[in-house]
């Protein structure tokens, strides 16, 4: 099911009646009404359920030929969605058809409104605050420093303004390196290990061509070498397969060469490019749609397809970052060819695995906010928000969703969100709603003025952070083990049914533990309140029978108040989740389907869209 | 590591038993036949084995490495049967560096195989501890009782007692259900026409519609297509009143006809014609132990590679197995509780996939067999008193490559696709991943009897009933239950359809992959799962 918005000042574009709806894997269908307005396409059945998909999620219409029954309509959405539509009258397929493919000139974050102020906006946008971020692991300190140097983007235009380096990197150093590196991304910190004073940096691939040095370039990594007493060298870990990094030397790019620079440990960790994941995602996605899929089939295609191999080299890369940092302390400088998309994966789930704080719901999103996203991973090519070039398109962020999910199945008490977590974020980074994923780097979100155009995701996710919590997240655990270890033997990792058949329900298991046991600790909550309540109450009968009988009278009366007041609050809590529980699993077998609240008040979002 | 598995005490203590006497002999019939299994295990038994073996003669006792006693440790790392004997190597090697062992004692142990282990621990079944604390009923079923609790059965079925010799069958037990019309006579004259006698019998009443599901073995209709009057009228009365029943045939249509060239067959159309027969081919015997003893060596695979690991496990096949029972098991219950129609259920033998499908389909379809005591009374009926050969098919797991005919792990499949079932309805079945993986053991080495033996004949001459602790009983005791139960469980009166789909299912990890840290971070989520119910159950009390 689908999170239906409601929509504000919405008009219906398009009504096509008698559309047939088809399970994907099964031969039932639903037949009911498309609408087409100018954010969502929308499916109303009979029974007044419907299904809403975004516009920003359909990723390819294909129209199929004609059959006896209606004209076939395959809609493919980017959140893996697929949805199988058999019009009846071939104009009118025609006419979605066509309408579909219409670029939108406007990203739906600049039109959605949820009815909040300006001053509720800006403090949605202001939840997330790096430099307090910074501050809490311990920099600027006595080695690391913030500089200015990029404050008007002018070394480097897909770094953030404020950047930190080693306090004896001058800036004529930082000016020279990032003159030896692609797109001027020399190294910076993003992840300062204070228990052993070990940094982890990250940069693009030096220019170095076959010969090529450069002196502040190589004073740079000495310097972050110095900021780190605990350690002679520097790990230089290279993303990249190692054949790779050597055919970028014939373009004048390239890798360190450990003769030039002193105190380097080099090492290559082989993890493929963005058109290599692109493939192997598409080729996944081929074998799962298949219907009637044998068991040997899917193990034989979730093989070929290479999908698994490839989470695990980044998982492996993180390990050995982590193992760098923590275990021999020292610092650690990651770069791959631009530094955006590899980079940002092993840095983010390095920290991941390092600091228990990023495992926690809101350390989760600064670690998204400061190594995705202000860095500069270039959502908007990687997400095809706007059409783009197909070939910049990859799934690069999924991959380190699902790299996070792997650990959080292997560790399952370390995290404080659940899965549900992690589907929401992929939701909404290609879902265009919110301003937060928007564009390719800080510059270009500064010039489209988002934070004054649109609202943060953030502060949604927070709103509803009810929904994604982990009822067996455990601090003490955390505590006793805050660097994860964990087995990158291959049998640990799984295919992911919720992320790749979220919407394929009868794949789903029918019974849901985490539903289950957040509604319990729920009502457990909503007990133990009354309880308290009750006590309360009874506390204050006793001291009111000491009082006079007519202060007992206005005393009863005030305490039943309360009372009703809370019990109200408490249900339309639990209501609200248990719908957005619906929305994101709806996995019940048909029987108990039907006990599950319908979505929203549907007669209201039709009506509205009618007017 | 090491730390882990020592303090898995469970392990240890059981492991002291068959330390006791593994000389001791014993006359009867079942006992010969364990101790010539155990010299043969001694002769043949795995490669890596046989290597530890003459290390051990090769090297003076004295110098008995650590790395020795590690290889075999590695071996068997992550196989689920033999975790007795890691248990073992583990406790000796610990009692070396104090004070040395007798290192005879030492390959002893390590050498055993589970058939040795099963016999031993008959031996010490049948000693009969005293500190078991546990009521003399044996079994909680029989079909005596299932057959009175069943009042709607009275008018169309009967209890008849035509097997009480074991003569009849020597498979089945003495008291079995019937067609009310089909006299014993009949009944025999059926046994003679279907193979080991194993006539057709009723194994499950759906009360929603009055439908049955019954089992039996292949008919012996042979390359000239033999008739038998009386098995045609027994299914006949079988299904009066309805138009029509299905058979389903757990071999291919190949399959069956080649059976018939070889004395056995399926019935024919003409002969049957209110009998649908379906043919959904299942693996058994030597492909399924082939199957297991692959994905045991693929998941022992301490190789880094993705691929590898995905090309064994798909060539192991044993997901495929597990998915072609679910997918036939809900077949079954879809005919019946869909189509209201009853089925008859049959492989070649009718000991092996036949039972599995039954089972499965009976968890399927009916609230009672998901409790935690219906479960058990399920595995007693249909596996235990049906016949299911355990002591044939349970004796080595996966360390029997090809020496052993009769090995093959269909119960360990049940207790997969239950697994996988749980999964899917984690709050609809009553009992815990725990008993699962606690049977999982039990079938292979128990203290107790109930997995002993092939036959109800058999454990009828042996006495296990007066000599041996019911396993069923044991795991029922009020602490037992506690670790045993699942604290999520809501009744349902619905059927639970699992999904077939390859991305539904999953390796059963908690059994497969039981001894890594991973596993014991599930655990640790189940009894968090426990102690939070159990928490929150007292505040709603209070």
């Amino acid at each position: 099911m689908f999170l239906l918005v409601v929509c504000v000042c919405v008009c219906v574009c398009l009504q096509v009646e008698q559309v047939r709806l088809l399970d994907r894997f099964s031969n039932k269908s639903t037949n009911g009404t498309l609408y087409l307005t100018a954010t969502h396409l929308i499916f109303v059945e009979r029974s007044l359920q419907s299904d809403s998909i975004l516009h920003h999620h359909i990723a390819s219409v294909e129209k199929l030929s004609l059959t006896t029954t209606g004209c076939p309509l395959v809609i493919q959405c980017r959140n893996f969605r697929v949805v199988h539509f058999v019009v009846q009258r071939e104009r009118d397929c025609h006419d979605i058809y066509s309408s579909l493919l219409l670029s939108y000139e406007e990203v739906y974050a600049f039109s959605y409104n949820p009815k909040q102020n300006d001053q509720q906006r800006e403090e949605g946008w202001q939840i997330i605050d790096l430099g307090a971020e910074f501050e809490r692991m311990g920099v600027p300190c006595d080695q690391w420093q913030l500089t200015n140097v990029n404050i008007d983007y002018k070394v480097c235009e897909t770094y953030p303004r404020d950047l930190y380096v080693p306090i004896t990197a001058s800036k004529p150093i930082i000016v020279g390196s990032s003159k030896f590196r692609s797109k001027g991304r020399f190294p910076v910190l993003t992840y300062f290990y204070q228990e052993k004073k070990a940094a982890v940096c990250r940069c693009s691939q030096p220019l170095s061509g076959f010969s090529a040095r450069c002196l502040e370039d190589e004073s740079m990594l000495q310097a972050i070498s110095k900021a780190n007493h605990n350690s002679r060298f520097v790990y230089v870990m290279d993303t990249r397969p190692k054949l790779n990094a050597l055919a970028n030397r014939a373009a004048g790019k390239g890798y360190e060469n450990e003769d030039n620079y002193s105190n380097i440990r080099f090492q290559f960790v082989g993890i493929e490019n963005i058109h290599v994941m692109r493939t192997s995602l598409q080729k996944l996605l081929e074998v799962i749609g298949t219907r009637s899929l044998s068991m040997s089939d899917f193990l034989v295609g979730l093989e070929s397809s290479g999908w698994l191999r490839h989470i695990k080299a980044v998982v492996d890369a993180a390990i050995f970052l982590a193992k760098a940092v923590t275990v021999e302390g020292a610092s650690v400088l990651v770069h791959c060819s631009d530094g955006w998309d590899r980079t940002a994966q092993v840095c983010s789930l390095g920290a991941l695995l390092m600091d228990p704080y990023y495992r926690t719901i809101k350390g989760f999103m600064v670690l998204i906010e400061k190594d995705w996203i202000s860095f500069g991973h270039k959502f908007a090519d990687r997400c095809d928000q706007l059409d783009g070039d197909p070939k910049e398109v990859s799934p690069i962020f999924t991959q380190f969703l699902e790299c996070v999910w792997q650990l959080t199945e292997q560790f399952p008490q370390a995290f404080e969100f659940s899965e549900w977590f992690l589907l929401q974020i992929h939701e909404h980074v290609h879902s265009c709603q919110y301003g937060n994923f928007l564009g390719n780097n800080q510059r270009q979100r500064e010039d489209l003025r988002l934070r004054e155009r649109t609202h943060s995701l953030w502060a949604f996710l927070m709103s509803e952070k009810q929904n994604y919590l982990n009822p067996f997240y455990s601090p003490a655990y955390s505590e006793a083990h805050p660097v994860l270890e964990p087995s990158t033997l291959p049998y640990h990792f799984k295919f992911w049914r919720n992320m790749y058949h979220q919407f394929d329900r009868s794949m789903h298991p029918r019974q849901s533990i985490l539903k289950t046991v957040l509604t319990m600790r729920e009502n457990n909550r909503k007990a133990e309140s009354t309880l308290q309540a009750l006590e309360k109450v009874k506390v204050q009968r006793q001291e009111e029978d000491d009082d006079d009988d007519e202060q007992e009278e206005v005393g009863e009366e005030a305490t039943e108040s309360t009372d009703t007041e809370r019990t109200v609050e408490g249900s339309s809590g639990t209501e609200s989740r248990k719908q957005s529980y619906g929305e994101l699993e709806g996995t019940y077998n048909s029987e108990s389907a039907k006990e599950e609240p319908a979505v929203v008040s549907l007669e209201f979002g039709v009506a509205r869209m009618t007017c | 590591m090491w730390r882990m598995l020592c303090s898995d005490s469970r392990y240890n203590r059981r492991a002291e038993a068959p330390c006791a006497s593994p000389a001791t002999t014993c006359s009867s019939r079942t006992g010969r036949r364990a101790a010539l299994g155990r010299f043969c295990c001694s002769s043949g038994t795995s490669m890596p084995l046989r290597k530890v073996w003459k290390t051990f003669w090769a090297t003076p006792a004295s110098s008995l490495m650590q790395a020795t006693v590690k290889k075999v440790w590695k071996t068997f790392w992550a196989t689920p049967a033999s975790s007795l004997m890691q248990a073992t190597v583990k406790k000796e090697y610990l009692n070396l560096q104090g004070r040395l062992l007798s290192s005879v004692k030492i390959c002893t142990c390590s050498s055993l195989t589970s058939q040795a282990w099963s016999s031993v621990s008959t031996l010490h079944a049948l000693s009969r501890p005293s500190d078991a604390n546990l009521p003399d009923q044996w079994g909680l079923s029989s079909p005596e009782k299932h057959y009175s609790q069943m009042k709607e059965l009275h008018d169309r079925w009967r209890l008849s007692t035509v097997n009480r010799e074991y003569l009849v069958c020597p498979s089945y037990p003495p008291a079995v259900i019937v067609p009310k019309n089909i006299d014993d006579d009949m009944l025999e004259k059926v046994a003679k026409f279907r193979q080991g006698g194993r006539f057709p019998v009723l194994c499950y009443y759906h009360k929603k519609n009055g439908t049955v599901i019954m089992r039996s073995s292949q008919p012996l209709t042979g390359a000239n297509r033999k008739r038998c009057r009386e098995d045609e009228q027994l299914l006949q009365a079988a299904i009066e009143g309805s138009d029509k029943g299905y058979i389903i045939d757990t071999r291919s249509s190949q399959q069956a006809l080649q059976a018939s060239m070889t004395g056995g067959g399926f019935e024919s159309k003409s002969c049957y014609s209110s009998w649908k027969r379906l043919h959904r081919q299942m693996e058994r015997g030597k492909a399924l132990q082939e199957s297991l003893i692959k994905l045991v060596e693929a998941c022992g695979d301490e190789y880094h590679n993705m691929d590898r690991w995905l090309s064994k496990l798909e060539n192991s096949k044993w997901l495929s197995h597990v998915q072609t029972a679910l997918s036939t098991a809900g077949l079954l219950a879809e005919c019946v509780e869909r189509d209201g129609h009853s089925v008859l259920v049959y492989g070649s033998e009718g000991k092996d996939s036949t039972l599995l499908i039954s089972t499965l389909a009976q968890l399927i379809m009916d609230p009672y067999c998901r409790t935690l005591e219906g479960f058990l009374a399920l595995l007693e009926r249909e596996w235990v008193q049906a016949g299911h050969p355990f002591q044939q098919r349970c004796a080595h797991s996966a360390y029997s490559h090809a020496r052993l005919q009769q090995e093959s792990p269909v119960f360990l499949l049940l207790l997969d696709c239950v697994w996988q079932l749980w999964r899917q309805f984690p709050l609809a079945l009553g009992f815990s991943e725990a008993l699962l993986l606690r049977l999982a053991t039990e079938a292979y080495a128990s203290n107790y009897g109930t997995f002993l033996c092939n036959s109800d004949q058999e454990r009828c001459v042996l006495g296990l009933k007066e000599n041996t602790h019911c396993l069923f009983q044991a795991l029922l005791r009020p602490r037992e239950r506690d670790c045993y139960s699942n604290p999520l469980y809501e009744p349902t009166e619905l059927a639970i359809w699992p999904s077939v789909h390859p991305q539904s299912l999953q390796l059963w990890r908690g059994f497969f992959l039981r001894r890594t840290p991973q596993a014991r971070h599930l655990e640790e989520v189940q009894e968090e799962i426990r102690n939070m119910v159990i928490k929150w159950g007292k505040l709603a009390l209070s």
